[in-house]
Order: C-alpha cells, then structure tokens, then sequence
C-alpha cells in the first residue's frame, strides 16, 4: 500500500469536503466520517498492523498529518461557526439602550440636616463635642445667666414663647446660646470646655426671611489664654470650609449682653464675592455671625473663675447658610416640605 | 436713631470734605450700625423761582400757563396748582431735575410747551407727618426774600444730610447728638463744643410756689423748675430745621424746645401747664386698677408696676411715657413747671410696651445720665428764655438718690494683650480711651480709667477692652487658631445612621414645626400624658408643643396631596414633648409616613402594610435589634386602622405603633408608624460577630398547608421553627392562596424549608424525618392540612 498515495487522496478529500461545510451538525458529521471508529482516517490507521515494522514509522506520520489537518481544519472551523451564530444571536438581542433606566430610587436628606450635620463635622474635626441640650429651657438659663436679666432692654430682639402658667419662668429657647449655661454648669471641675449645640429655637416671629421656628448653632470654648485672635482665626476656618476658600471675614464691633467685647462677623457675600450685588446691598458683605469673648459676669454665675478663665462664644442660624447655599430665598419653602422640595436634596453636595 | 449733620455740626466740627456715607460707614466700624445715610432732601435742580405772570390755559379748566424768573432765564412752565399768582416765589423743578416722583422733562401740556415743574412740599420726599393739607394740594410758597435762581432746597431750610443708625441697647448715651458729637470726636479726633446754658433768673423762688413728694424707688432724680409769661409762638427756623431732620415734628416753640433739648441731651422731659397742675406733684406706682386718660385721649387703665405723676388726689400722667390730658401745654399756657427726671428703666419699658413706644420712653429704657438731667434742665430754660420770653424762677426742686460720682475703673496692659489676643502700644491705647473723652492715668503696668457718667455700658475692665479694640478697629485684629489641647471627643452617630438608613431605604426627610393646634395634641396615641401649651401663642394653630409627629406627618402628606404630589415616603426626627410630675419632658421620636407608589428594588409598586412593615424591619434590624421585637395587634389609637394596625414591641415594652390611617382620619391607604427613640435606644445594639460560612450545602423542601383564615402566619412559622430544631437553617413564606380548591374560611400557605448541618451533608433520610416531623407538628397543632394539589 502506498501510504503517500492513500493520505493525498484523503487530503484532497478533506479539501473537497470542507468547501461545503456550513453548520456545526455538517461539520460533526465530517468528524464521523474521518475520525469516527469507521471513519476514513480511523480504518487507515487500523491498517499499521499490515504494514512492515521498518515502515511503521513514516505510515504513522503520515497518518498523523492527515489527523492533524483534519483536527485544525475541524477546530477552526467550530470556532467561526460558533462565533457566528453567537454574533447572530447577540445581534438578535441588541436593545434600545435610550429607554428609560430602572432605579433604585434613594431618599433625601432634608438641606437643614446637610448643613448641621456639615457643621457638626467640621467642629468635631476641631475637636468641639457636640452638646444637645432641651428645647424647653428655664428663663434662668435662657436670659438671666447670660447677662439679660428679667426687663433687659435686649430682650426686645428677642420675642420670646413662654410656657402657659408659667409666670414667664419657662420658655421655648429663644437662642442656642442657652446651651452656653448647661454646658457650663454640668462641667463640674469648671475647667477647660470645648462645644458646639445645634437646634432648634423658637421667637415670636413669622416672615419671608423669619419663621417662628428655626434653626441655630452656638460655640463655646473655654481656656485660660482663648483671645478674640483665636475667635477669628476660628470663624475664619468655619467661613473657608462652610462658604469656600475664597470667603474673607470681617469683624464689627457690636454688643450682645453675654459677650464682650462683641462683634458682628461678616463674610464676603457668596453672590458676587464682595463686587456689590442686591444680596449684599452693594456692600460687598453679608453678616452671618455673633461672637464675642463671654462675658466674665457669664463665666461667674456658671460657677467658673473669670480670673483664670477667659472663653470665647459665637453663634449663627443654619437656615441662613441653608438659604445662602441652596439659593433658598422664602423661609417658608424650608418648613413647607413639599415632596418636590425635598426630593431636590437626593445627590451629594457640590463643595 | 436719626442724626442731622447740621444740628451735630452744633457741637464738633466735621471735615468738610467728609461725606455722609463715610460718616456712616465709618460709625459702623466703631459699632454703630446704620439703616440708611444721605440727603435730607433727594432732590436735584430745584431753584427759587418768581412767577411773572400766570393765566388760565386756553385748552383745560384748571391749568395755569406761568412765565417763572428762575435767575439765568424765563421758563415757560404748565401748572396745575390753584394757588399760582403772579410775583410769588416759588420752588421750581428745572428740566432734568430728580424728584422722588420721576425726572422733569420739557414737554408739550394740551398744546403749551412746559419746560420744568413748580413744586409742592409733598412731591419733595418729605415724610406725611410733616406736611399740611396746603403741602399737598398747592405748590409751596416760599417767603419773599427768598433770592430767585438759588437752591431752593436751602430756602427751604431743608439742606441737611441725614444718618439713620440702628443703635445697639447698651449704647443709650447715643440717642443724644451731645453723645454722637463724643463718639465723631473719637473716630476724628476732635474736640466736643460748649453747649450754651446761660439764663437769667428772677427773685422768685420756685420752692416757694411749687413741691414735690417721691413716693416710689422707681423714681431715683426727680428735678423741677419754672418759668413765667412764655409767649407761644412758632419756633424758629433753626429749630424746625434740625426736628424735622431729626424725625420730629414741629408744633410750637415750647413744645419744640422740649424735644429740641431731649435730642441735644438724650435726657426727655415734660413741660406742665403750671396752672392746671397745682402746687404739689407727686411721683408715685399706680395703684392696680387706676385710671388715667392719656394725652391721645384714651382712658389707660394701670397697675401696680405703672409709674404716675400725680396730684394729691389723681394721677395726672404716666411717668417717662405719656402725659395726662389735664395739664398738657396749650396754646394758652403762660407759666410752665419743667421736669426732668430719672425713672426706673424696666419698669418703663414695661409700662411703653403695653402703651406707646415713643422717643421719650426709648431713652428712658436704654437708661439716663444724671448729669444730663442737670444739663437738660438748664438748656431749656436757656432756650425758653432766648425763643419764649420766658421768665425763669430762681431755685430748683430736686430730689436725688443717684450716685453722679465718675466710675474709676483699672485696665491692665495684659489683660487687653489676652483677651483681644493681640499687643496694642501702650500710647495707642492711652490715646484711644483720651479720644474718647476718659481720664486716663498711667500706673506703669495699668491705668486708672476715669469714665464719665454719660457712658453707662461701662462698667468693668472688659468694657475698656472692648472701648480699646473697636477704636483700634476689631478688624485689625490678625485671626489664629487657638492651641488646645488634644481631647478626644465622643459624638453618637446613631441619629444620622438612622436617617441615613431611612433615606437608603428611599424616605424623604421633613423638617416641620414643633407647635401644633391644642386639638391634635392627644391623636395618634393611647398615652396619657399632660400637654405642653404655650401662654401667648401666634395663633391657635400653633399653640401646643406635639406630643406625636404623625400629626405634623399628615399635615405634610395633606399638603403635598392639594399639589398633586401623590407618591409620598417621608420621615422625621424630632422630639415629642410633655409634661410629667411638674418637669418638662422631652423624647426623641421618629416618625415615617408612606402612601402612593413605592419603589421597591426595581419596581413601583403600592404601598401596603408590608411596606412598612418592611421599612420598619429594615430600620431595626439595622440598628442591631434583629429579632428583639415584634408586632402585636394590641393597644391600638383609633387614628388607625383596627385590622391594619399593631403595636411595636421591644423587650416587653410598648415603643411605637405601625399601620394603616384610620378612613376617619385620611380617606386615601396612607401607612405610617412612630418609634419613641428614648424607649428604643436604651436597648443595646447586639454584638455583631461573624458567623462561619457553611461548609454543607442545604437541602430545600417545599411545603403548602391549608389553615383557618384566622391562623397566622406566625404562627406556623413558630410550630415549623419549634418542631425543625436545630437543622432548619431558614424558612421562607413564597405563596398565599385562596380560591379555587380551598374553601371559604381557609387559605392555603405555601413555605420552603431549608434543612443544613454545619458538620456534614445532610441524607434524604435525615431531611425526611425533620420534614415529616414538622408536617405532623403543623397539621395536629394548627388544625392543618398538607395541600397536595
């Protein structure tokens, strides 16, 4: 038998069989036809045991090569039909990608919260303890500990909720600077004090820019060498961080009862960045912020030295930084909670 | 507080070339803020005019065609005023002039070419208080020696430029031009003049005719004088000029120097008709229940913490705020007694807050220095004299218990360095406090401050301090930061984890009001509790502090609903408050409010009770309670559905109700629950420790029972736990059924049951014996069958 004979034949048989192959059933059943147990290459090979010893070698490698042809040309060829009925199948399932997505849909965090809770960090990253104190809060504490006895003159800034049956000895607090006085009292070694109280306050008052409940936060530190340069350089990290870096701060003297010296703080006005604009009145600044050194009649009647210590309080109303951030210009759109409203505040925050 | 420049140009001399908004501005540095600065009159291209001629307009029946003299030229001007005449001098608005109303333009009038505008007082931007009725239905005439072509708002008397400073309540000594000629002089460095209180006095006495009797501690000096044969007359110009400026209104010149002399000193004071007052004045509190018919004309009625002036047997006017009817000056009244005195300030403010907040009362409550009541004294006899004719009586009536000694007060060098934390040359600061008119002593490592009596908000060396920074301008002072110690401070994150869940969970967070209607207070709870309510409320709206927050929640709901907004999912933290054993309460509550559609993993789908009930779960579990409570269908508000509705247990204790609104209460399926925090939080969080990774894969075996309608599914799930043991590693309810092959009062609940072992592959055997063994447990105990169909 001549072995260069019987491969060629099958070669060309092979070469003639492959022109018609389209599909992975026809190419299974050329698979049979050569390389099953009956098939054309499996009964040549059978033959070896005819074949001389010394010719063994060169039959089998030529048997190999016409097994191997097969085998490329059968690995190939599964691999293009395969890809093609698979690009066929996927071009079957091409989707209209502009059609609307299906969300899970997150909630929103009302913007008072975004700002407290902004606030709450930065001081904590100061390391101020965040102190809460009770919405209900005795005169004492509200007005008389903090320099503002009963007939006060600066009372009249403050309108203020008594409690009914009261005899004006309870109230709704008028100002956070009352947490000023619990945190002092429940000091008890009147040492140094470090805090921040974010909350509600309540003032008989009710407008565009007012409304009767709103929100505020007082800081108070205390140390035996805190100056007015340390409230500022203080405030002035607050502003940069709350307003962005570009905010400058400005301090007016001013008076409150429970300071002094007092100062009004101002910042450049976020609009126009201090050029003048209707927000800032053409004045270029914006005032945010009450502070001053707490006064030593204060520190006294919590029970600390004003002889060793000094301190230094601020306070300021969240629903302004929230206005002032969010472009908020009513109040009442704050208190109003209408779900489209709310439903604004579902991202991050720019920053 | 409004300040003339003319009338504090009295007392110092500011540079000329400063101008008003500078003054303003740089007030406000020192402390002084202001409203508004500028012109009296904000009016450009108003000239004296005469009119030549006047005649009718051919084409109208009330306008005038004037030929008006303005200096440089003849105008042609329409007019429509009744009172034009020929030769009258007039105020003339030339074209291109501003006026509040508009710019005049030249224009053609019915035909007749009009080149300007005569003026009437009222279209110059006068406040209303200080125009006639002639101000406003003529044009103005000016007096006959008014010069034609010069500014008229200088013939007016009008050229004044104006401060409007929103003073802060310590600075009382301000509300005086005195105090602002003293304060100007500290920012500029100049010298406050003279004020002039020469008079002559005749022989008589007025001890002799007249006396007083201070009844009351309210009253600390009391002083009294008086003058004869006043003639009553118009003020003079300079007068009116500086009261209108000033914000008053000018009426005659008794009355005018009264309040000219109150904005000079800040010190009020009252001028009585002497005759209609008697010989005897008392300063006494007004018994509770007295009556007094104030200068308005209205019957007051007064208590106790009221002070009154009064004669032996009435009151005959309310101290510092308001005199009596009976003895007000009047066009009649020839002799007058003066007072001028010191009340107590909160017992005035109180008496003005009920009455009339008026100039008088303001410097009464911000408080009074003695020497300007003195002072004040003696500056209107000096004027009464000089512009009434008056005769003023030797002697003083006088009653004194207030201390008028100069406060000294130490200021230590080191002391400014740490509070302003900044060092201030030491000739700085001492030239500051001397700007400022104190007496200043150098003692080497402080100085002895001499502050006068006029400044009442000084009292201590913190006061100097502040003095010292806001002259050396607290702006100047350089901002660091302070060098604390490290501390390590605690903050509870817990409320903002809450909300955080709650908003990954899809909720909107709500912020409402804390005051609500009375009515509401006790809905959407069994408690009993006492409400919190308030003693002068807004309105009745808002009188009473929430006990719950569903009511806030309803309300934001029946808002959004009037909108259009119809899928809402809203949550709130806030606190409940109540009364309990006379101590003010207050608890952390939250609440969650759910109706509409939902969006529940992909799908929109309608809130139910499981919904919520899914919400509420979530929240807990997430918080560390898994399994520590449960919902029992007990103790339920008849806000809510009575089938729909359950309360929250925690470890035995009631901490919330969840479930559907009551019809009653919301018509549309509105679903909500409420947790009090306070009740909630107490309970520690279990430890979150890790659990091994089966090893062993589990074995899943369904199972439908059919049950009594009543049989909850609870209920099968504990006798299913209960019989398992140890090898059901977790159930699931996958179908409820009712219909077709299941009778009327029965449902079918279909479960699969997945069997596990931690040590090893569980056989079928095993899983059978388990599985048989919690089917034989279901069926004898629930009265079940095995639904095979």
């Amino acid at each position: 038998m001549d072995i260069q004979k019987e491969t060629s034949k099958i070669k060309s048989m092979i070469e003639e069989d492959k022109k018609s192959v389209k599909t992975i059933q026809e190419l299974n059943e050329l698979k049979v036809k050569y390389m099953g147990k009956k098939g054309i290459i499996s009964e040549l090979n059978s033959k070896i045991k005819d074949v001389p010893n010394e010719e063994k070698k060169t039959f089998g490698m030529k048997v190999n090569e016409v097994r191997t042809l097969f085998n490329d040309f059968y690995d190939a060829k599964k691999e293009e039909i395969e890809n093609k009925v698979l690009n066929e199948k996927l071009e079957k399932e091409r989707i209209d990608i502009t059609m609307p997505s299906k969300k899970i849909k997150r909630g929103s965090k009302h913007p008072m919260t975004r700002i407290e809770e902004k606030f709450e960090d930065l001081f904590l990253s100061m390391g101020y303890t965040i102190y809460d104190g009770p919405e209900i809060e005795s005169d004492e504490n509200c007005f008389q500990k903090l320099n503002l006895p009963k007939g006060h003159a600066a009372r009249d800034a403050q309108d203020t909720f008594y409690l009914k049956d009261e005899f004006e000895n309870y109230l709704l607090r008028s100002q956070t600077s009352t947490a000023q006085v619990r945190a002092m009292e429940e000091n008890k070694d009147k040492g140094p004090l470090r805090i921040v109280c974010p909350g509600k306050v309540y003032r008989r008052d009710e407008d565009a820019t007012h409304s009767h409940q709103f929100m505020q936060i007082e800081g108070l530190v205390i140390d035996e060498n805190v100056s007015m340069a340390d409230l500022k350089g203080t405030l002035e990290l607050f502003c940069k961080a709350i307003l962005g870096e570009k905010t400058k701060v400005r301090f007016r003297p001013s008076y409150f009862p429970f300071t002094e010296p007092s100062v009004e703080v101002d910042v450049t006005c976020f609009k126009c960045g201090g050029k003048g604009c209707a927000l800032c009145k053409q004045t270029g600044w914006i005032e945010v912020l009450g502070a001053g050194m707490v006064h030593p009649n204060v520190l006294e009647m919590s029970g600390y030295d004003s002889k060793k210590y000094q301190g230094f309080a601020f306070g300021t109303g969240i629903d302004r930084f929230a206005m002032f951030k969010y472009g908020i210009t009513d109040i009442r759109t704050i208190y109003g909670n209408d779900i489209r409203f709310l439903t604004q505040f579902d991202r991050k925050d720019d920053e | 507080m409004l300040l003339s420049r003319n009338f504090v140009s009295d007392y110092i001399d500011l540079p000329k070339d400063l101008t008003i908004e500078q003054i303003a501005e740089d007030m406000t540095s020192v402390g002084n803020e202001y409203d508004d600065a500028g012109k009296l009159i904000n009016c450009t291209k108003l000239v004296v005019g005469q009119i030549l001629e006047a005649y009718d307009h051919p084409d109208s029946d009330h306008l005038h065609v004037c030929k008006v003299d303005v200096g440089n030229e003849v105008l042609n001007i329409v007019c429509g005023a009744p009172n034009v005449k020929e030769g009258l001098k007039v105020v003339v608005a030339l074209p291109g002039a501003k006026l509040p109303g508009g710019e005049i333009k030249k224009g053609m009038i019915r035909g007749i070419e009009s080149n300007g505008m005569l003026c009437a007082k009222s279209e110059l931007g006068l406040d209303n208080k200080f125009l006639e009725e002639k101000d406003k239905t003529g044009i103005h005439e000016l007096d006959d020696d008014a010069k034609i072509g010069t500014d008229a708002i200088k013939a007016l008397g009008l050229d004044d430029e104006v401060i409007d400073f929103e003073l802060t309540s310590n600075r009382g000594d301000l509300l005086s031009v005195l105090g602002m000629a003293y304060e100007l002089g500290a920012i500029y460095k100049k010298n406050v003049k003279d004020i002039d209180l020469e008079y002559k006095t005749v022989k008589e006495n007025v001890k002799d005719e007249f006396s007083i009797d201070i009844k009351t501690d309210d009253c600390t000096l009391f002083l009294a004088k008086k003058v004869k044969n006043v003639t009553i007359k118009e003020s003079p110009d300079f007068i009116k000029e500086r009261l209108i400026a000033s914000g008053i209104r000018p009426i005659n010149n008794v009355v005018d120097i009264s309040n000219y002399v109150m904005l000079e000193t800040g010190q009020p004071l009252h001028y009585y008709d002497a005759n209609s007052l008697g010989e005897k004045l008392i300063v006494r509190n007004a018994n509770d229940g007295e009556k007094l018919t104030t200068l308005d004309g209205i019957q007051r009625t007064l208590s106790k913490d009221d002070i009154v002036i009064a004669d032996p047997n009435k009151a005959i006017g309310l101290a510092g705020v308001m005199g009596g009817l009976s003895t007000e000056v009047e066009e009649t009244t020839k002799d007058i007694i003066i007072e001028s005195a010191i009340f107590d300030k909160v017992k005035i403010r109180k008496t003005s807050k009920k009455i009339l907040r008026s100039e008088a009362s303001n410097r009464f409550e911000k408080g009074l220095d003695p020497k300007r009541t003195y002072m004040a004294m003696e500056r209107s006899c000096a004027l009464l004299q000089k512009y009434a004719n008056a005769q003023v009586l030797d002697g003083l009536v006088e009653y004194n218990k207030i201390t008028m000694e100069d406060k000294e007060i130490n200021l230590r060098f080191s002391k400014v360095e740490s509070v302003l934390g900044i060092k201030i040359d030491r000739d700085k600061i001492i030239d500051i406090l001397k700007s400022l008119g104190f007496k200043v002593e150098d003692k080497k490592d402080y100085l002895t401050v001499v502050v006068p009596t006029r400044r009442l908000d000084i009292s201590i060396e913190e006061d100097l301090i502040e003095e010292v920074g806001r002259m050396y301008g607290m702006d100047n002072i350089e901002g660091k930061l302070p060098l604390l110690k490290v501390i390590n401070t605690h903050f509870d994150k817990t409320k903002r984890e809450i909300k955080n869940k709650l908003i990954d969970l899809g909720l909107n967070e709500t912020l409402s009001y804390s005051l609500i209607p009375n009515s509401e207070v006790h809905k959407f709870t069994n408690e009993e509790f006492t409400e919190i309510t308030l003693n002068d409320p807004m309105s009745e709206d808002r009188n009473t502090l929430r006990y719950s927050l569903l009511y806030s929640l309803k309300e934001i709901y029946s808002y959004n609903k009037s909108r259009n907004n119809s899928d809402i999912s809203i949550f709130e933290v806030g606190k409940g408050f109540y009364k309990e054993n006379d101590e003010y309460k207050e608890d952390l509550k939250l609440a969650v409010l759910m109706t509409g559609d939902y969006y529940l993993d992909v799908n929109k789908t309608k809130v139910d009770f499981y919904i919520i009930k899914g919400v509420l779960e979530e929240l807990l579990d997430f918080l560390g309670y898994k399994d520590r409570y449960s919902l029992v269908v007990d103790d339920i508000p008849k806000e809510f559905h009575p089938g729909q509705s359950a309360s929250i247990i925690m470890q035995g204790k009631k901490i919330g109700v969840i479930g559907k609104m009551h019809p009653s209460v919301i018509k549309d399926n509105v679903y909500a629950f409420e947790i009090n925090l306070e009740k909630l939080l107490v309970n520690r969080a279990s430890k979150m420790v890790f659990k091994e990774i089966p090893k062993y894969p589990s074995v899943r075996k369904d199972v439908a029972f059919i049950v009594d309608k009543d049989v909850t599914v609870k209920e099968v799930m504990d006798v299913i736990k209960k019989s398992a043991g140890r090898l059901l590693s977790k159930q699931e309810l996958f179908d409820v059924y009712t219909g077709e092959n299941v009778k009327d009062n029965e449902k079918s609940l279909a479960f699969a049951l997945y069997f596990s072992d931690e040590s090893k592959t569980l056989t079928e055997e095993e899983v059978m014996e388990c599985f048989n063994k919690i089917i034989k447990n279901v069926e004898e105990k629930l009265d079940a069958k095995v639904r095979d169909n």
